[in-house]
Order: structure tokens, then sequence, then C-alpha cells
């Protein structure tokens, strides 16, 4: 694809989803109380778009992962929540 | 246009979608087993639910004339009993020669726990002793990668399996290339929220190819679509995928791992 077609094809589509998250970061601005490590992990992985290779979704996935390679030694609970709190 | 649903929890679904999934052109499903949303707390419990997979689901499916094949494991959200899973992975065998059985899974890792990595070696040395293909899940959001990389090494470690007989599913941009470079096929997820969108799944196509890379719905009783498969084969088309490129990936990518399943046969009209 050209980045023309590519632009005609997705440009609106990713406007609306940059003005959602614009707003859902105006939103936790209003709030109220602490925020957690989920705001930063994201603050953080918002720098791998201005990147200049076409790897920022990996890059964003990679910010969110937990890096580490120990197994737990006990599943606490059954979920995730789409950030690693860090080793502490 | 014709599909295959290589992962589906059928269970959880109405006949409605089984309509609307033949009517888009689904020609087989396919069932991993999974976790119910609740755990179960006997084995008398999985042994009734390897029954509905691999004898009741088949006959609901064929009431649309839908082929519905399964895969038998305790999914890795149950695994932290590791007594219960020695149960369960023993009544499995059982199982094994039931005509629409295709191998175990989806095994895996879910919190990336040790009891899980012992419960997952168990499913795998399950596997090469009766020689079955292996359905692999791997963790959700922040747990991926580091449950895909314990994974791989898991595997790698088993002599006995083939990388080509593994299909390691729900990766994403940061693990599909681990997979693929030790010889597994792919499979990308296509979920509203987590995991793959459709756009998303069709990047990671173009970037890497097709080879060996499939899609599923892996519809369930959470957030899914069942019809995630048709709409993105319709993401492709816009993308300006020919018409028999899109086949490769959602019909004869499904068939060519399948296959290797004696089992896995289709009507030779759709075929």
């Amino acid at each position: 694809m050209t980045r023309q077609q590519v632009l005609d094809l997705y440009f609106m589509d990713a406007r609306c989803k940059l003005i959602d998250l614009a707003a859902f970061l105006d939103r936790v601005d209003r709030g109220t109380g602490e925020a957690d490590f989920r705001l930063s992990a994201l603050q953080d992985s918002l720098k791998a778009l201005s990147g200049a290779e076409p790897l920022r979704a990996k890059t964003v996935l990679l910010t969110l992962s937990d890096p580490t390679l120990e197994p737990a030694a006990k599943a606490l609970g059954k979920g995730a929540v789409g950030a690693w709190p860090g080793a502490n | 246009m014709r599909y295959i649903e290589p992962h589906g929890h059928m269970v959880s679904r109405t006949t409605d979608d089984y309509q609307d999934m033949v009517t888009a052109g689904c020609a087989a499903v396919c069932e991993p087993a999974f976790w119910a949303g609740f755990d179960r707390s006997t084995v008398h419990g999985f042994h009734d639910y390897f029954c509905q997979l691999t004898d009741f689901e088949p006959k609901r499916a064929a009431r649309y004339g839908l082929p519905h094949f399964s895969w038998l494991c305790i999914n890795p959200k149950e695994s932290e009993d590791v007594k219960l899973a020695e149960e369960v992975i023993g009544i499995i065998p059982g199982f094994l020669q039931r005509s629409n059985v295709l191998g175990i899974g989806e095994i895996g890792l879910n919190k990336n726990s040790r009891n899980e990595m012992k419960v997952l070696e168990m499913h795998v040395d399950l596997a090469a002793r009766h020689e079955q293909l292996i359905l692999v899940h791997t963790p959700h959001l922040e747990d991926k990668l580091k449950g895909t990389r314990l994974i791989l090494d898991v595997i790698r470690s088993d002599s006995r399996i083939q990388p080509e007989r593994v299909l390691i599913d729900h990766v994403e941009e940061h693990t599909v290339r681990l997979v693929l470079d030790r010889g597994h096929w792919g499979g990308m997820t296509l979920y509203p929220v987590s995991k793959c969108s459709p756009a998303r799944a069709v990047d990671i196509l173009d970037v890497c190819g097709g080879d060996r890379l499939w899609m599923n719905s892996a519809c369930d009783w959470g957030e899914s679509v069942p019809l995630a498969i048709p709409r993105t084969a319709l993401e492709m088309r816009r993308r300006g995928w020919t018409a028999e490129a899109v086949d490769r990936v959602i019909y004869q990518n499904p068939i060519r791992f399948l296959s290797q399943c004696p089992k896995f046969k289709l009507a030779a009209e759709s075929a």
C-alpha cells in the first residue's frame, strides 16, 4: 500500500483513538487520589510513538511487559492488568 | 469465502453463532479445552467437560453442517493445583482415540508460576508419549512476553517434540518472531480489546509473511466476536490482498497445520 492509501484507510480511526487517549489522560488528571504504576507505564509507552522505526507497536508492548525470566513462586490470582508493576 | 475457525470455545456460544459462522463460510471449527470462568473442583468435572467437547458439541455443530474438532487438557488457569492436574491428565488418554480429538491443548502458562510450569511439562510429556499435536495458550497482557519465553524453553527441552507440530497461540508483535524463529506455527487471536485487532493482525502478516500463521476468534464467554475471521478477511481485501492470498491464510494454513493429525478431514467439496 502507498502511504496515501494507508492514510485514506486508517487516518480517521487513528485520529479517533488518539483523541480517546487524550481524553482518558484528561479524565485521570481530573480524578482524585493517587494513580498507580499503570499510568506511568502508559506514559513511558507514549515515548515509543515518536520513534523513527516501524517497531512502535512492538516497543509499546515490550514497555508494558514483564521482562524477567524467573517463574513466579505461586500464581496469585488469574488476571492481568495490562502493565508490569515492577519487581517490587 | 471459506475459512476454518481453528480456536473457538463453542460451549460458551449460542446456536445463533453456529448459524452465523456457517453462513459466513466457516468450514470447520476447532475447540480447545479452556477455563470455564470458575475452577472445577474435581476430576469428574473435567471428565464431563471432555465428554461435552468430544460428543455433545460435535453433534450440536453437525446440526448446522459444521465439522467440529477438539483439543484436550487442563487449562493453565487451573494448573496451580498440581494434584488435580495430575488426575485430569491421567484421564485424557482415554479420550485421545475419539474421532474429533486433534491433540493436547490449549496448554501453556497464565501467571508464569512454578506449578503452571510443572503442569505444562506434564502436558508436553503426554503429547510426546501419545504423538499428539500441541496447541499452546500464551499468557495475557504484561505476562505474555515472559510466558512465551518460558513456554518455548519447555518445549525445546523435550527432544521428542517436533517444532512444526506445535502452534503457539495469541502471538502479538513482541512475540511472533520468537515463535516463528523456533520453527513453530503462530496463532493470532482477534479480540476487541486485548490481543490483536484485525488491522494489527494484517500488519503482522505483512511484516512476517503468512507461511506459518493462522488467525482465530477464540470466541468464548468473554468479549469476543465469533465472526472475527471473516471480518479480518474483509480488512485484508480492503488492503489489496487477493482472494487467493486471503484463502491461503484463513483456510489453507489451518488445514496445513491441522492435517498433521490424520483425524482432521473435511468433506471433499470444501477441501
